[in-house]
């Protein structure tokens, strides 16, 4: 079933933890709303199901909207950060519970709900545990069970808050494949939140990237991390090293040196301007020729030799004194410039990603 | 790990042990020991003759009687209590939850008049229950009934409390998001959970009940026969220098109290393995 | 900034907002209004209307009638009488709760258990046997009565029975309250004093005591309210002598029997202050504990 909210504003007191907020998300997919806390995800999955009331806006399901409809009756399925497993149940009666609670009339005899029960059970791998108590299961496994619960009512849509947050790391990325495949075999549409973005580029269809209750970029995880639509993202999926400058045609202006970036992708910025250039570690290489005029001077700090790959770190110089740029570089090139702490060098960006500093204020103005 | 914990490197232990158990023998076990030495010297016959008197079986039905349903009502109105201090706003919650203790911080006496004062035939709410419902309070089992809900009242309260409090939100969404109903959610998830603080409540209410005196003998009339409580006959055998026989009914009280206590243990105990270790 | 983000979804504002806010765990308005009323309704009836008549018929007669019954030389001799006892079993029972707080909390014995449960013992013991327990020891015809006739020495219907009685039923108070706040912070502070070349009474003056005073208050102004107006067990124990073995509590009986109601109920008046106090000390305890303390 899809899932479309409009305009959706929420706040908590004088924080905005929803500003505007409109998404679609379409049927079958498994997408990871992700960002850092206190950017709003959590009050929006809570808001699509029904736990959590938007101050305006609405919520669609399957087009038709579910804003006033009662949690109870939205047949969403939602897994909580610390599963909320009723601890006075055993592991069966917990996944039984959704069944036994409906109305008499639609309510299905003890076999059926057995059946029903281990079924679930079966598919979450944990049959064997049906009478323990949670109190008696790992992280893991109460995980599963709490999956297994919220599949019971057959929900239309599959919700997940923090679902491998209280796990260790080990059990985190078992969990994160077994979440995956289990998507793929039930194709229920499912939203996650997290705060990793290893677990959402890895397990999700498509990432929603939000930041101070917007939307900063939604995409698939290829999208996201190789085409960061603001600086946030590009500041939020990987590491970045980020150079403040003046635009200019063709170049940006850092101190007196030039970085040279693609005129045709950043039309819409003015000359002049401040800006924000970005490159990822390996998108930078390193001159030892300090006497070239390209790209923008550093002096070396620490060579780090470890990994497939070797990091350099460095310290800027003159007008960047202060700033500290990493680069990543095949061990090959690495060995080629035989760098020594110390050295000043030039670094070479062979791909630059600009954003205004002050976008939509005109005249530098600052609110 | 052996019974002594001689390598702790803190300091103490021998001196903060042997003082607590000495003081712990003087001031409480040797007095007890007293009780039940004195009733070693009546036969068994003798023992069972008092405290099977008909006065004093009458105000044993009495007492427990009343402590049970002042126990039971402070269960009821205890949780609802509890529940309108932790999950609803209302002005004036600050003073409430403060003065839900009143019972354990004023002396019984003081309790027992102003109870009194308020359930005479004459007295505040007297005179309309009595005038108007033909309803006598004061001076009748529904007097003492009235002083015990009083003194059992914090008990369910402040078990109960502290359980809600603790509570996460979690579990009452996962119940609706599941499709229960607010009242299924609060009949199949929230009442098992507080079930064992209202047991506990419940059985530390009767426990203080049945042994209360204070608040209790000046709205009871003292009725042979009809409103005379257990703690009583063991004064009016006392005053007729009737050591042995204020002696056996004593024991027989303290047996039931021991037997309290035991429950009391073994209930937070078991809700102790079964729900306290962290989800 | 990082405050607001961290009290926020879902919802960590005051747990009552939280609830009545959120649709999933709200209870509909009328029945909110049912439980609150009943709620209120009992609470006023047997809470508030009795603290509320004390202090009423206290004042019947009017401030002159008052003053009259508090001034009375038997009434300060059951005020002197009422401070004395608390005075001599306050200190008791706190130098026998720290020791026993700093034995359970601080090491691992066998018989543990037996011991917490015996300290709890002196709650669930009627106040009524108390006083019994007494004067089968020293009584006349008590276990030491001969030998205590003989040095003429005069526990019960004396200021001794009453003092002992007292300690007895305030026994677990500030022992019960330390027990589970000592076991709760651990004892790594005390083993880092130690490690730092601390000695015993410097680590329990410089280490213990700071962590610990919160908690030895609030058991000692439980332990002192009900030291003060214990009636029971000291009723046995006490005769009743005017002036002489009258407790604060022994008094107000005395002159309710004497349907003297107006003085009664001003002495009576003194308690329930007392009691309040009480409360208001304790609930500024409880909120200090809570907001500054918070340590686990």
């Amino acid at each position: 079933m899809s899932i479309q909210v409009r305009n959706l504003q929420k706040r908590f007191g004088d924080f905005t933890a929803l500003a505007n907020v409109s998404l679609d998300f379409p049927a079958g997919e498994l997408v990871a709303l992700l960002g850092p806390s206190g950017c709003g995800k959590t009050t929006l999955l809570r808001i699509i199901a029904g736990l959590e009331q938007a101050d305006s806006g609405q919520v669609l399901l399957e087009g038709a909207d579910a804003s006033d409809t009662h949690v109870r009756e939205r047949q969403v399925g939602f897994v909580f950060q610390h599963y909320a497993l009723f601890r006075h149940m055993t592991v069966f009666d917990n996944v039984a519970f959704g069944l036994r609670m409906r109305p008499r009339s639609t309510r299905p005899d003890e076999a059926t709900i057995r059946r029903k029960v281990m079924e679930l059970l079966e598919l979450v791998q944990l049959a064997w545990l049906a009478d323990r108590f949670p109190a008696q299961l790992s992280g893991g496994q109460r995980q599963r069970i709490a999956l297994a619960r919220a599949l019971a009512v057959e929900p239309r849509v599959l919700l997940l808050d923090e679902p491998f947050g209280a796990l260790d790391a080990q059990v985190r990325k078992e969990l994160r494949r077994w979440l995956r495949k289990l998507h793929d075999e039930l194709h229920i549409t499912s939203i996650f939140v997290t705060h990793d973005q290893e677990e959402a580029l890895e397990v999700a269809d498509r990432v929603v990237l939000m930041d101070h209750g917007k939307v900063e970029q939604v995409g698939s995880p290829e999208q996201v991390y190789n085409q960061p639509a603001t600086p946030f993202v590009y500041g939020f999926l990987g590491s970045v090293n980020r150079i403040h400058g003046q635009f200019d045609a063709g170049h940006v202006r850092v101190g007196d040196d030039r970085l040279p970036h693609s005129p045709a992708s950043h039309n819409d910025i003015r000359h002049g301007s401040d800006v924000q250039a970005f490159v990822r570690p390996h998108e930078l290489d390193i001159v030892t020729d300090t006497d070239s005029r390209a790209g923008i001077a550093a002096r070396v700090d620490r060579v780090l030799r470890f990994g497939s790959s070797a990091r350099v770190e460095l310290d800027g110089v003159d007008s960047l004194s202060g700033q500290r740029f990493e680069v990543e570089l095949p061990d090959s090139r690495l060995y080629a410039l035989d760098l020594q702490a110390g050295q000043n060098v030039r670094l070479l960006p062979t791909r630059l990603a600009v954003f205004e500093s002050n976008p939509g204020l005109p005249g530098g103005k600052t609110a | 790990m052996s019974g002594l914990s001689r390598h702790s490197v803190l300091p103490g232990f021998g001196l903060s042990l042997g003082y607590t158990l000495v003081y712990l023998s003087l001031i409480v076990l040797l007095p007890l020991a007293a009780v039940f030495a004195k009733t070693m010297s009546l036969s068994f016959v003798e023992f069972w003759a008092i405290v099977t008197e008909p006065r004093v079986l009458a105000s044993y039905r009495l007492s427990f009687g009343t402590s049970l349903l002042a126990a039971l009502i402070n269960t009821v109105f205890g949780l609802l209590l509890a529940w309108a201090l932790v999950r609803y706003s209302f002005p004036g919650k600050k003073l409430v939850d403060a003065l839900v203790d009143l019972p354990f911080a004023l002396p019984t006496a003081v309790a027992g008049i102003a109870l009194t004062a308020l359930y005479a035939p004459n007295g505040w709410l007297g005179q309309f229950i009595q005038g108007d419902l033909g309803i006598k309070v004061a001076f009748t089992p529904l007097g003492i009934l009235v002083a015990l809900v009083f003194i059992g009242l914090p008990f369910v309260v402040r078990t109960v409390q502290p359980i809600l409090e603790d509570l996460d939100s979690e579990f009452e969404e996962a119940a609706a998001s599941l499709g229960a109903s607010r009242w299924q959610t609060i009949r199949y998830v929230v009442l098992p959970v507080l079930l064992p603080a209202l047991l506990t409540g419940f059985a530390l209410a009767f426990a203080r009940a049945v042994g209360e005196y204070g608040s209790v003998i000046f709205i009871a009339g003292n009725i042979p026969m009809v409103s005379e409580i257990t703690p009583l006959m063991i004064i009016t055998k006392l005053e007729q220098y009737n050591y042995a026989g204020a002696t056996a009914i004593a024991v027989v009280m303290l047996l039931l109290s021991f037997l309290m206590l035991l429950l009391v243990n073994g209930l937070q105990a078991w809700t102790a393995r079964r729900t306290g270790r962290n989800r | 900034m990082n405050a607001v983000v961290a009290s926020l979804p879902g919802g960590r504002t005051s747990s009552q907002t939280r609830f009545e806010r959120n649709s999933a765990t709200a209870e509909q308005s009328w029945v909110r209004a049912v439980v609150l009323t009943l709620a209120l309704v009992f609470f006023g009836l047997f809470l508030l209307l009795p603290l509320i008549a004390v202090f009423v018929e206290a004042l019947r007669k009017g401030l002159e009638v008052y003053w009259t019954a508090l001034a009375d030389a038997d009434a300060l001799a059951a005020v002197r009488l009422t401070l004395l006892t608390a005075l001599i079993a306050l200190p008791l029972n706190l130098v026998f709760g720290v020791a026993a707080a700093w034995a359970i909390a601080r090491f691992e014995f066998r018989g543990k258990h037996l011991l917490l449960t015996l300290i709890d013992l002196p709650f669930s013991v009627s106040p009524v046997i108390v006083g019994l327990m007494y004067v089968l020891l020293f009584g006349a015809h008590g276990w030491f009565g001969s030998w205590l006739a003989e040095h003429d020495i005069r526990i019960i219907f004396a200021v001794p029975g009453i003092v002992l009685a007292t300690v007895f039923v305030t026994f677990p108070f500030v022992a019960r309250e330390l027990i589970p706040l000592m076991q709760a912070q651990g004892k790594e502070e005390e083993e880092a004093a130690v490690v730092l070349g601390a000695r015993g009474w410097q680590v329990f003056w410089y280490v213990t005591l700071p962590n610990i005073k919160w908690g030895l208050l609030y058991g000692v102004i439980l332990c002192n309210a009900r030291a003060m107006g214990e009636f029971g067990a000291v009723s046995v124990v006490s005769g009743h002598i005017r002036g002489l073995t009258n407790t604060m509590p022994l008094h107000v009986e005395i002159l309710y029997n004497e349907y003297n109601f107006a003085a009664a109920f001003a002495v009576a008046s003194l308690l329930a202050l007392l009691a309040l106090l009480t409360l208001v000390i304790k609930t500024w305890v409880e909120h200090r504990t809570h907001t500054s303390g918070h340590r686990h």
